[in-house]
């Protein structure tokens, strides 16, 4: 364990932490954009900068480890015009439309400019020229609105082992893009549409169907596969209108294509609502009761006649545990058959 | 019977642009010409020589003939027969070609120790070296010190880092010693980026077996086993050389396995840069190196500490290392015994701009400006007036002509407002603008700007703005102070040296010229006449000789009017390139500021 | 060119090189940087294709389209930069008819090219032309140079 001081107070924290994470820890608000504590370090948008006794310069708190006796301030009224400056920076070479941005209220940058009063800019000039109109299926890529923190490209490349974008060019002109600036072409995993903090990674399908303060949060399990990460529903007028993954659960808010994007079947016309039961060669609608009643008779008379051996059962990788315990058990018990298998093996 | 006769050509890339490689093999074909008595034949030997730092003055060529030297300059291929037959074999230099005395003036006050070999001896010949005393401090460090002494005795020298920021070279390789883990790296960065530099250029074209035998010191010192040179690919010359010197030195077994029978085994390999200033800083120059974006990243870990691959690795500019022999050899009390308290030994500076021998100097620390721009320096160009000396490059700042009499020292330096850097040294006069200066500082290091950073990426494109808008007639009220309080954000919240060091050409120009600012923006007018927008050209008709010289360079076609007859600028068209301005030989071309001051060349 | 990169690609594999070198390797063989090229060594190295483009725009040396036949690169140094090299690029382009963006020509003869520095500040402004240094530039001489070049690249069209 290591011993410093934040803002005049004791702080003991586990050694080879990072300042950011200590003042986390301890409550103490840093303002940063670049950081993401499931991603390594960038030190790119220089918010989090503190004061260190004996460092002239001001030093990164995402960058900088604890160490012992290190005295340390988060705040004070030259750090905060330092970091005023730099949003202020930002905005200069921002699009500042928040009014019809699809991230206003859900938006770091937004928060930022409000918390430091930005109503007027000293700077103005020269935006940087990186509109991308991007024709792949799943990810709005509004590259104006890029500050060029770099977490897209780190989640890309340390979490999900991609590579689908860089950063290219340098300076002013500096980017992120797919290589050749092309359409983007990869997994469409959205991580990172999920680690943008502005507007300018976001979902497609999720475009228009209302910002994040009117949705209501649902916290629930993909029903995909037997990973079993957790979902966050964001639900508008009795509609999913956006996934999401906290980052404090097992799955670290990490999801794949499916996960994140594939939930257009909730609302789908050829959704099957009701059972179907095949009559003269044709499906048609049943009720519930009717069906199982229908099981239940077929399935009698096929274990009577031909013996349980003749009925096999598969279940779905899309069910919990539960229900494919349930299943078995009801193949084993009621049917009396070692015939079960489920869709995950095929 | 006359001795042995050296003749020195000069060709490093000046001596080369000038014509060095024709010199050379004139004299070749002199020589083995039937007209030569065959016992002057045989006791003569050119060589080609390193860079000796008087470019201007290319080609020169040393005779040198029992200890004698007469130096000749600006040699051409069609000079040599003469030299040949009345020096040579006659025995009578060609007084009239031989160098003036400006020529002693320009080296009188110098010191040359780290470059001491370079120009008086041929590169390419590890013999050459090795007959001057070369690999001897290798020889001697390998067999007989222990690391630790080594260490000591540099940080005895008070060698600092001559990359820029000054840091003790003794106590970093102490640094890496003390490092757990077998493997290390030692590299010698020749990414020389400052616009206005070239000293490490000269060092590994004039003498690259120095560089070596400094790495090859400092490997057994710190324990490493691998070197490299990550040296610009925008100098092929000293490319080439290094290339040649480091095969040499594995064959002559200074590098490889079981170095010297020692047990020792290091080796060096030269990665090329791919064109980014910012590699320069040292965690840009490692990521480079590692094959990646030279994107720095965040100080702690220092490289010394986790460097290259994750190893502790030492980074040292060429001309530190180049020092590190001479040291071994001649002592750390030899090379204390230059310069200041804290600014020990010597340093090379490229003296450029306005300056009327412009060059590659090496001077103590401690010595003055006015020293080295009047009495080495010959002073200014054309007898105009000296307005600044810009020292460090885009990191640097611009000292005035009225702080001559400051020492030439790390801490002087940076108490003035600029730096020493990597040595630099840009004269300014008074045909320079400041603000355009700054202005030209910070295009460079906007587009060196690895991106990275918001202060840096951002910011150095606002101030370039602002700068923009001033030099060209718009700049408002408030600006100056708006260029100040930026400059000090960026300064203090960047990620890396450049960065942090971008705003310094802007500060210290405000400091020393806000009247020059002050003229931009208030009384919109450019008092060196060099802001496009305050200037316009006109041809005064009365000196024109309509000779059509002007017509013949002027780019954009804005200059009418035929054979010996009057021209005439057409100012719509006119992109006020100067062209014409310089061209005229009447001084027809007026420079014409819009509020009716006239400057004349 | 498969041939081509199969060499660059076992030079890599020898002498434990890395992206910026195959790159290095792919700008000397081709003159710039083909998109065949990269996805081909990205393919077969199994590196993002996103990792090899970050890399070719990040350092100057890197060039995504053909070059010109001739490549004059003008140093803006600083001592370059006051002893005028803007005239000399200035009278470049406007001699080549580039426009502001452009540093080719559209019939690929001439690139222009502005370079840092080349260290060859006492001989200010410098100039290098097709890989061979011309110190003391002066737009006229440079403008005499050039007009050489082209006369010199229309007679090989004529015969």
């Amino acid at each position: 364990m290591v011993r410093f001081t934040l803002d005049d107070q004791e702080i003991v924290v586990p050694e080879g932490i990072t300042v950011l994470e200590a003042a986390r820890r301890s409550g103490i608000f840093i303002p940063t954009l670049c950081d993401d504590s499931r991603l390594e370090p960038f030190g790119g948008c220089r918010l989090c900068v503190v004061q260190v006794q004996g460092i002239p310069r001001l030093v990164t708190a995402c960058t900088t480890p604890v160490a012992e006796g290190m005295r340390v301030q988060s705040t004070n009224e030259e750090i905060e015009r330092r970091r005023r400056t730099i949003v202020e920076l930002i905005l200069s070479d921002h699009p500042n439309d928040c009014m019809v941005c699809e991230k206003a209220g859900d938006c770091n940058l937004q928060e930022l400019a409000y918390f430091y009063d930005l109503r007027t800019n000293r700077f103005y000039g020269q935006r940087s020229q990186r509109l991308v109109k991007d024709q792949n299926p799943f990810i709005e890529r509004d590259m104006e609105k890029c500050i060029l923190c770099g977490k897209c490209v780190r989640a890309c490349y340390d979490i999900q082992g991609v590579g689908a974008i860089d950063f290219t060019s340098r300076g002013f002109t500096a980017k992120i893009a797919p290589p050749f600036e092309k359409d983007l072409d990869c997994e469409f995993c959205g991580q990172c549409v999920s680690v943008c903090p502005t507007g300018a990674l976001m979902s497609k399908q999720s475009l228009g169907k209302g910002r994040q303060k009117d949705v209501q949060e649902v916290d629930t399990i993909c029903p995909y596969c037997g990973c079993g990460c957790n979902l966050t529903l964001h639900v508008s007028r009795n509609e999913v209108v956006r996934v999401t993954s906290r980052p404090d659960t097992i799955n670290e808010g990490w999801l794949c294509v499916k996960g994140r994007f594939g939930y257009s079947f909730i609302n789908s016309p050829d959704r099957l609502k009701t059972p179907l039961i095949k009559k003269d060669g044709k499906f048609a609608e049943a009720t519930w009761e009717e069906t199982f009643d229908y099981v239940a008779t077929r399935l009698g008379a096929i274990k009577s006649k031909h013996g349980p051996d003749a009925i096999g059962g598969l279940s779905s990788a899309r069910c919990s545990n539960e229900e494919n315990y349930l299943f078995q058990k009801f193949m084993r018990a009621a049917i009396g058959t070692n015939n079960v298998d489920h869709c995950a093996r095929l | 019977m006359p001795g042995d006769i050296t003749i020195n050509i000069c060709m490093g890339t000046g001596g080369i642009a000038a014509g060095g490689e024709a010199v050379m093999s004139a004299f070749e074909d002199a020589l083995a010409s039937a007209d030569i008595a065959a016992s002057v034949k045989k006791h003569c030997a050119a060589h080609k020589v390193g860079c000796r730092g008087f470019c201007a003055r290319d080609v020169l060529v040393d005779v040198i003939e029992n200890g004698g030297k007469h130096t000749y300059e600006y040699i051409k291929p069609d000079m040599v027969k003469r030299i040949v037959e009345e020096h040579l074999a006659g025995g009578q230099p060609v007084q009239e070609w031989l160098v003036k005395e400006d020529y002693h003036t320009f080296h009188g006050k110098q010191v040359r120790a780290v470059l001491a070999d370079c120009g008086e001896m041929d590169p390419e010949d590890i013999e050459a070296y090795a007959g001057r005393g070369g690999y001897e401090a290798a020889l001697k460090s390998l067999t007989s010190l222990a690391p630790t002494d080594i260490i000591e005795e540099l940080k005895r020298s008070g060698l600092r880092g001559r990359g820029g920021a000054g840091f003790p070279t003794g106590l970093k390789w102490e640094m890496a010693r003390n490092e757990p883990g077998d493997t290390k790296y030692i590299i010698c960065n020749a990414d020389e980026g400052d616009p206005g530099a070239f000293m490490d250029r000269s060092l590994v074209e004039g003498n690259p077996h120095a560089v070596i035998e400094g790495m090859l010191i400092g490997a057994y010192a710190i324990g490493a086993q691998r070197g490299y040179v990550y040296i610009r690919a925008e100098y092929p010359l000293a490319v080439q050389r290094l290339t040649i010197a480091l095969g040499q030195a594995r064959e002559r077994g200074f590098l490889g396995r079981n170095i010297q029978n020692t047990g020792f085994d290091f080796d060096i390999k030269v990665k090329l840069g791919a064109g980014a200033f910012v590699c320069g800083e040292e965690t840009a120059l490692i990521a480079s190196i590692e094959g990646n974006r030279g994107m720095p990243r965040a100080k702690p870990p220092f490289p010394a500490q986790k460097g290259l691959w994750g190893k502790p690795t030492v980074i040292n500019n060429v001309e530190t290392l180049a020092n590190v022999p001479y040291i071994m050899r001649k002592g750390s009390g030899w090379f204390a015994g230059f310069g200041t308290e804290k600014s020990k030994g010597t340093k090379v500076f490229a003296l450029t701009g306005k300056i009327r021998n412009s060059g590659l100097i090496e001077v103590p620390f401690g010595i003055s400006l006015r020293e080295i721009i009047f009495d080495i320096g010959g002073g200014i160009e054309g007898d105009r007036k000296l307005k600044a000396v810009q020292t460090g490059g885009p990191s640097g700042g611009c000292i005035p002509a009225s702080l001559m009499e400051t020492s030439v020292d790390y801490e002087s330096l940076a108490s003035a407002g600029s730096i020493v850097g990597s040595g630099g040294m840009v004269v300014l006069d008074e045909t320079d603008c400041m603000v355009n200066v700054a202005k030209y500082f910070l295009e460079f290091t906007k587009s060196e700007s690895c991106g990275k950073c918001i202060p840096c990426r951002v910011g150095t494109m606002r101030l370039l703005e602002i700068l923009t808008r001033i030099t060209s007639g718009k700049g408002r009220p408030g600006d100056v102070e708006l260029l100040q309080e930026l400059s000090e954000d960026i300064k203090m919240t960047s990620l890396c040296g450049l960065g942090q060091t971008a705003p310094n050409p802007v500060l210290s120009t405000i400091r020393y010229f806000k009247d020059e600012y002050d003229a931009h923006i208030i009384e919109r007018r450019c008092p060196a006449g060099v802001c496009k927008s305050f200037i316009a050209f006109t041809v005064l008709e009365e000196f024109c000789k309509g000779c059509m010289a002007c017509v013949r360079v002027c780019p954009s076609g804005a200059i009418v009017g035929e054979k010996k007859k009057p021209h005439r600028i057409v100012q719509d068209v006119c992109i006020k390139c100067g062209a014409c301005f310089a061209t005229c030989k009447f001084q027809a071309v007026r420079k014409r500021a819009v509020y009716g001051e006239i400057h004349t060349r | 060119m498969e041939q081509r990169l199969e060499g660059i690609l076992n030079n890599y594999l020898q002498n434990e090189g890395n992206v910026i070198s195959i790159l290095q390797d792919i700008e000397n063989e081709f003159g710039y940087l083909p998109e065949d090229a990269i996805s081909w060594i990205s393919d077969r190295l199994d590196v993002p294709p996103a990792r090899f483009y970050g890399i070719a725009t990040f350092y100057s040396q890197f060039h995504l389209k053909p070059r010109g036949k001739h490549c004059i690169t003008a140093c803006t140094g600083t001592a370059c930069h006051v002893k005028g090299s803007e005239w000399l690029i200035s009278s470049l382009t406007s001699e080549l008819h580039l426009l502001p963006d452009e540093d080719t020509t559209e019939d690929r003869k001439f690139t222009v090219e502005k370079v840092n520095c080349l260290g060859a500040c006492s001989i200010a402004p410098v100039v290098v032309i097709d890989k061979e240094v011309y110190g003391k530039m002066s737009s006229d001489r440079l403008m005499k140079l050039v007009k050489k070049l082209e006369k010199k690249e229309s007679e090989k069209e004529k015969a």
